[in-house]
């Protein structure tokens, strides 16, 4: 195992409890902010439940951090179910993370539009009905490299979790009733459209090997959150060039109104640093304006990562005043803090 | 067939998924995310252990434990599903202490019934309902045909092996593989190979205690 380990290129003790050993560090990290709660493997925030207070919580694979325990707190998730790396969480933890935040005002679950993300959500909230508490499910499915039909599992939920978590969390903070903050993260995934790139694969700590081989020279279109291939591979043309498909995938399908004033999320795979993040954002800033369409809020970093891929995403999200107005709210959690 | 038939079935299981989890994952890693073999391995790892702490319950009994243990450990889509299947395969029984070659007919048409239900899959669509659903019918028609259960559940594995080789031309239309689209051509699916691991270890079963 030690070997294992060590040929691994990772900060392990032992691979099958890299997931409980980084939730342990994370609450020991943000006493101020959250609690583990070890036995149900779940993220709470300190406070919770607040009575009164509609409750949100997410949760799914591990892998993907800060998404979900690095967003609870203040004006944002009250509690988070994270699983197995890649690996969808079970109902038990739903149902305690479910039980833990209910203040009474009714508890609602923002769900990835995975399969096993989606099945074992909905018996959870099977469970919590039986238990007599209010939930509501949204399922976020904004990637638009996934061809939607009523053929298929349908689109995945990417980088707009991020935004509806942050959008309608702010709004349940401010006192909203669950009817609002459902009808919120509805929105904002109505108005949100993904498409991400990655440069290489990433190694889950189970198996210790990449999860695709990306020859030099070569870039992934269309990828998800998992390690999974794109949808197509290319030649990695220059950063302007890349841009421009991942600009031209996201606006053809959000189709924003001339005008249009949108938060763009320029969001990191987990591998590739702020510095060319940062270049990124320029160049889809400057195309998105001249596409005629007003990039007024953004958010630049790694929030919604697959392990160490290098790679980038953009999430665009068609703003009101409303939107502005909650996102602009404060929020205080591990990875996500302003106004406070 | 009784209890012990149950138990030596996941038993094998456990074994069968345990041997072939590097395999799974290497065939979840092309067209999903890789976890299928670990999933497994550590859903039935808890099955086995719950059935060796539990004290005589009938073979249905035995199915809706080895259900709830799968939904309440994997995670991922192969817990609900598989937990929800063996959960439904459990309650045809009800509380009878044996069963025959009919009654286990109806047992895994039920598990069919609840993973067509919950994954929302038909045959075609490139999953696990590929290999299950023929091994389905298979079972039926050798057992209504005065097969002996031995033989009727080896035809139902070929049928279920027949199921999963037929998923490899095919392009995934549910799950996650379904997000590769075309790519997703060539390749075997993951949830039909590990159903073909179950059906070998409940003719393995069978053999053992009929």
């Amino acid at each position: 195992m030690a070997i294992e380990t060590r040929k691994m290129r990772k900060f392990l003790n032992d691979p099958a409890q890299v997931v409980k050993e980084s939730l342990a560090g994370l609450a020991a990290a943000h006493l101020d902010l959250v609690r583990y709660d070890a036995a149900a493997q779940i993220i709470v925030r300190k406070d919770a439940p607040r009575k009164g207070k509609v409750a949100l919580i997410s949760g799914g694979g591990s892998g993907h951090e800060p998404l979900h325990g690095g967003f609870v707190g203040l004006g944002m998730l009250d509690a988070a179910c994270p699983g197995e790396v890649f690996t969808s969480p079970v109902p038990a933890q739903m149902l305690a993370a479910t039980k833990a935040v209910d203040g009474g005002a009714g508890v609602v679950h923002i769900v990835k539009n995975y399969t096993g993300d989606v099945l074992n959500f909905k018996l959870a909230a099977e469970d919590a009905a039986d238990e007599g508490i209010k939930v509501t499910s949204v399922v976020i499915d904004d990637d638009v490299a996934v061809q939607d039909s009523l053929y298929t599992a349908g689109r995945r939920g990417v980088g707009a979790t991020v935004l509806a978590e942050k959008i309608a969390g702010a709004a349940a903070e401010g006192g909203a009733d669950l009817a609002k903050v459902t009808d919120l993260v509805k929105r904002v995934n109505d108005r949100s459209r993904s498409f991400g790139v990655a440069l290489s694969s990433c190694v889950p700590p189970a198996s210790g090997k990449a999860i695709f081989e990306l020859p030099e020279g070569q870039i992934e279109l269309g990828i998800g959150i998992h390690g999974e291939p794109g949808r197509r591979r290319a030649d990695l043309g220059s950063a302007s060039e890349v841009v421009d498909v991942i600009v031209e995938a996201v606006v053809s399908d959000l189709k924003p109104k001339r005008g249009s004033k949108v938060l763009a999320f320029v969001n990191g795979m987990g591998g590739t640093p702020l510095l060319e993040l940062y270049l990124l954002y320029g160049e889809v800033d400057k195309k998105l304006r001249a596409a005629g369409v007003e990039p007024v809020r953004n958010l630049v970093g790694s929030y919604i990562t697959s392990l160490e891929m290098a790679g980038a995403s953009l999430t665009l999200l068609e703003l009101d005043e409303e939107l502005t107005k909650l996102w602009d709210a404060p929020v205080h959690t591990p990875a996500l803090r302003w106004g406070v | 067939m009784d209890a012990a038939t149950i138990t030596s079935w996941m038993r094998e299981i456990d074994i069968a998924v345990r041997a072939e989890r590097d395999h799974l994952v290497q065939l979840d890693a092309a067209i999903g995310d890789g976890d299928h073999g670990t999933n497994m391995v550590r859903g039935f790892e808890a099955v086995v252990q719950a059935l060796d702490s539990d004290g005589g319950s009938p073979p249905g009994k035995l199915l809706i434990l080895a259900g709830r243990t799968l939904v309440s450990t994997v995670g991922g889509a192969s817990g609900p599903l598989w937990g929800s299947a063996l959960r439904s395969g459990g309650r045809v029984l009800g509380d009878q202490a044996t069963f025959d070659g009919m009654e286990l007919v109806e047992v895994l048409a039920a598990a069919l019934a609840s993973v067509k239900d919950l994954g929302t899959a038909a045959v075609g669509d490139k999953t696990m309902v590929d290999a299950l659903e023929p091994a389905v019918r298979v079972l039926r028609e050798r057992v209504d045909g005065g097969a002996s259960t031995e033989e009727a559940v080896a035809a139902a594995r070929e049928a279920a092996e027949g199921g999963m080789q037929a998923t490899v031309p095919l392009q995934a239309s549910k799950g996650r593989a379904s997000y590769l689209g075309e790519r997703s051509i060539g390749h075997q699916d993951p949830g039909a190979t590990s159903t073909v691991f179950i059906l070998r270890a409940l003719e393995q079963a069978v053999k053992e205690h009929p």
